[in-house]
């Protein structure tokens, strides 16, 4: 480490001094990389930050260049994509990975946010951080169903059909909250042109933003590790955290066989299944939007299953929308309902890991449930589990009080 | 069962006034047969895309498709696709149309008959497939056939001079003091120009030729996916040397 | 662990190495995007050669075609407008036509074309691409034994497509390639045999 301290330590040349006196380049380069400490003892639930940075980096550049041949127009979309995907060289490639990418936007997403569950990243002084990244899973989730219209597919089509009508369902404004949002009395080409400049620019505009503010805010408090400890609480002579290591080289260098990692994970997908078994590209889909037929059997794609199953369990139309928004907004108050002393599941009682898990199955479960038929016995199940869901968070502030926990090492759990 | 919402009931009901050209009833029901396709196997493709030329184009066409990428992929020269293929076509840049208005399609159909572009892949090789093997004779149809995958399908069945014409044979059920049909199979009433085998031969090579159309890249892909994924492997092996070169550090 | 069990040489020759490969992964992925620029299939198709059946095309008519989006005049020329090509000689810049850029090798000749009768000339002003306008109007008092005038920059070409001295427009007019299917068929974009 010596030796990267010395390198930081020498006189500037004549560019960067230069800048640096205009901008505080070397001062941010040091502030956010070479002298952010974060927790030598990350694992692998770590990587999912960095790894969403990525697939963002990723939707953003292959999105520039899918709008270089899509037309946003219901006559043209449809054609336009299989012009990509046939006509345009490589266009094919482009488009797998935007439509991967969405998937694989979600699953790291939701790992990251399971993350800050097992080891109460959410708590304080990081209740900010998790808000904001709230705030980017709800553009996110605006995002990826603005983004599923554009095809104008079948999928694209009715499942705009039926997300859009939930709005529907609040009282008084609902109907009118409607037609406002599509720009017409049903889904039709004005919908589409406007679904196309949210995706394009006004979301991708709040998701960077939202992103950057995110990091900052992370920045500002430092990262959470395994253990939940707080490793500013014991800093070296030097004023370094006894426990931490600089974000570069050290994590840099980790982060990147996990990018590396990942990277083939989703070439796999890109390359050998693309339609993911009708998961990631769904086979009606294939089928240009026909106002005159739903197909026989319709669902959002896979991660909005999970609220889709919640919405579906409720036999009101007002309730559903609302406990299905509720289903989406609680996790919001996490920092609130969680009353334990502790942070880490490694130091949790029984109560909490038993509530961690029936949520985590109840979550998949039901996106799982999302995805079938509205059968009587799937929709017993979804409701079975809605409760299951709805509990982990109701009960927090009591179960999490009363939950026995383990004595807090002062340090943090490190093995070389 | 859960009170459906206005939208879910109007889905409903749209479900209801396309039944029935829709696939969800009848599909749902039949087992569908295996097409077992075979999609580098250039011959079976070549073949199918001659079949395709004769007895499809006619009426379906494959807009999305050019006559040059088929070539290449098919190892057709110039010549052999315009001499084999080319029907309604000059130049071997433009895609599969049909010759047939669309309005006169849907006089005679009462429906324009789909693009085939992309159905393989909306709707399954296997149900293609099933779909050609499953014309049976239904005397109240305009057509005087009717399909077991497709109930009520207004395509004819343009394939019988090759595969004949067979009846469907139904078992009853008593179920409750209620009678339900029961599929049983097929039984041949007048034979065609081919044999059962050369017929369910012939039917899959044009599902094949109908699969590769809706993803005309897809070899190109699965190549191009070995190669990326060795590079990312090589990548991994010297970023992974790097990192626990560089924690070495950390104690 | 200390100071002395880190091995430098190794560290960088490992960090060098991750950098390059990196760079170089960034490179095959830039890939994809850059070629996704070039003329897709469908622009290919659009840009395909253009059959002329030119059976009817009259002696002093000219026709207007289009390939790949731009402008081709098909001109038959007459007698008196090939006896004139020579007259013209001392006023034009490349009256041998040396540029070689602007006609394949079967039309470099007096007529810059493959058959004296027949010019097929791009439409397009090599000053700044204006359309040029045809005047076959003889007029001696001006010296103007017919041509091609450009509206935009007042370039003006004989009836091979020659440019004339004092004028903005640097070199001939382009002829593009083509050969002759049959005596009245020409095709546009496509060479003769192997080329």
């Amino acid at each position: 480490m010596a030796r990267i301290e010395a390198e930081v330590g020498t006189p500037k040349g004549g560019l960067l001094r230069w800048i640096d006196d205009r901008f505080p380049l070397s001062e941010t380069m040091r502030y956010h990389i070479t002298e952010y400490y974060a927790s030598k003892n990350f694992n692998f639930w770590y990587v999912f930050g960095v790894l969403a940075m990525v697939v963002l980096v990723i939707q953003v550049v292959s999105g520039i260049f899918l709008t270089m041949n899509y037309k946003p127009s219901a006559a043209e979309a449809f054609a336009s994509v299989e012009y990509i995907m046939r006509d345009v060289e490589m266009g094919w490639l482009i488009r797998y990975m935007h439509s991967t990418g969405a998937s694989f936007f979600f699953i790291v997403v939701y790992l990251h946010m399971f993350r800050a569950m097992l080891y109460g990243s959410y708590k304080k002084p990081r209740e900010l951080i998790w808000i904001i990244g709230m705030l980017i899973f709800f553009v996110l989730m605006a995002e990826g169903f603005a983004g599923y219209l554009l095809p104008w597919g079948q999928m694209s089509y009715w499942g705009a059909q039926v997300i859009i009508s939930l709005f529907g369902a609040i009282p008084v404004i609902g109907d009118a909250l409607v037609e406002y949002i599509r720009g017409d009395y049903s889904i039709s080409d004005i919908t589409l042109n406007r679904f196309f400049a949210l995706h394009i620019i006004v979301l991708p505009l709040a998701l960077i933003g939202l992103v950057f503010v995110h990091i900052v805010a992370l920045h500002e408090v430092g990262s959470n590790n395994p253990d939940g400890v707080e490793i500013k609480e014991h800093k070296g002579p030097n004023g370094i955290p006894l426990d931490g290591v600089a974000f570069h080289p050290y994590h840099t260098s980790k982060d990147l066989v996990a990018i590396i990692i990942f990277l083939m994970f989703f070439s796999a997908v890109i390359f050998f299944a693309p339609e993911m078994g009708g998961y990631f590209l769904e086979h009606a889909n294939f089928e240009p939007a026909n106002m005159l037929a739903t197909p026989e059997h319709i669902a959002p794609v896979w991660y909005f299953t999970p609220f889709y199953a919640v919405l579906r369990a409720v036999p009101d139309k007002l309730w559903g929308a609302i406990l299905m928004g509720g289903a989406v907004l609680l996790p919001m108050f996490l920092p609130w309902l969680d009353r334990s002393r502790v942070n880490s599941i490694r130091y949790r009682g029984w109560l909490y890991k038993v509530a961690l898990t029936l949520f985590t199955v109840s979550f998949v479960a039901l996106g799982w449930l999302g995805m079938q038929p509205a059968d009587r016995v799937f929709v017993l199940a979804a409701r079975i589990f809605s409760v299951i869901y709805f509990a982990f968070f109701l009960l927090m502030p009591y179960y999490t009080s009363i939950d026995k926990t383990k004595p807090v090492p002062e340090r943090v759990v490190y093995r070389a | 069962m859960l009170k459906l919402n206005t939208v879910a009931r109007f889905i409903v009901v749209a479900a209801c006034l396309v039944a029935t050209q829709s696939v969800a009833i009848g599909a749902s029901e039949i087992q569908l047969q295996e097409a077992n396709i075979d999609p580098e196997n250039i011959a079976s493709l070549q073949r199918g895309a001659r079949n395709f030329m004769n007895y499809c184009s006619g009426c379906h066409s494959a807009q999305y498709v050019r006559y040059k990428t088929i070539g290449k992929y098919l190892e057709l020269s110039e010549d052999q696709l315009i001499d084999n293929l080319m029907f309604n076509a000059a130049n071997t840049f433009e895609t599969i149309n049909v010759a047939m208005p669309a309005d006169s399609a849907e006089r005679w159909f009462g429906k324009t008959p789909p693009d085939l572009s992309l159905r393989a892949r909306a709707k399954g090789a296997d149900y293609i497939y099933s779909f050609l093997k499953g014309f049976y004779v239904d005397p109240n149809s305009p057509t005087g056939v009717d399909n077991i995958v497709l109930s009520g399908t207004s395509m004819p069945h343009i394939l019988w001079e090759l595969q004949g014409f067979q009846a469907a044979i139904y078992s009853e059920n008593i179920v409750d003091s209620v009678t339900s049909l029961e599929f049983e199979g097929f039984e041949q009433v007048t034979a065609g120009s081919m044999n059962a085998e050369e017929y369910d031969d012939f039917v899959r090579d044009t599902v094949n030729f109908l699969a590769y159309i809706t993803e005309p890249i897809r070899s190109e892909r699965r190549r191009l996916g070995v190669w990326v994924l060795m590079f990312l492997l090589f990548f991994l092996i010297i970023a992974t040397m790097l990192k626990k070169q560089i924690w070495k550090d950390v104690s | 662990m200390t100071e002395n069990d880190v091995d430098h040489k190794r560290r960088h020759f490992l960090t060098v190495a991750t950098v390059v490969t990196g760079v170089v992964g960034i490179g095959f992925a830039s890939i994809p995007f850059l070629s996704s620029l070039k003329p897709s299939a469908r622009a290919q198709a659009l840009g395909a050669p253009v059959e002329v059946p030119i059976g009817s095309l009259q002696p002093g008519e000219l026709i207007r075609v289009l390939w790949r989006g731009r402008l081709v005049f098909v001109l038959r020329r007459t007698e008196e407008m090939l006896a004139s090509l020579s007259d013209n000689t001392g006023d034009l810049k490349d009256p041998n036509s040396e540029e070689k850029d602007q006609q394949p090798i079967y039309a470099t000749n007096e007529y810059r074309s493959v058959k004296p009768e027949f010019l097929v000339v791009e439409g397009s002003c090599t000053h700044l691409g204006c359309a040029p306008l045809e005047d076959f109007e003889i007029r001696p008092a001006e010296n103007w034994n017919g041509g091609f005038f450009c509206p935009c920059h007042g370039s003006k070409f004989d009836l091979a497509g020659r440019v004339y001295n004092g004028v903005p427009a640097p070199t001939n007019l382009r002829i593009p390639p083509h050969r002759f299917v049959r005596d009245d068929l020409i095709l546009i974009g496509q060479d003769t045999g192997a080329a």
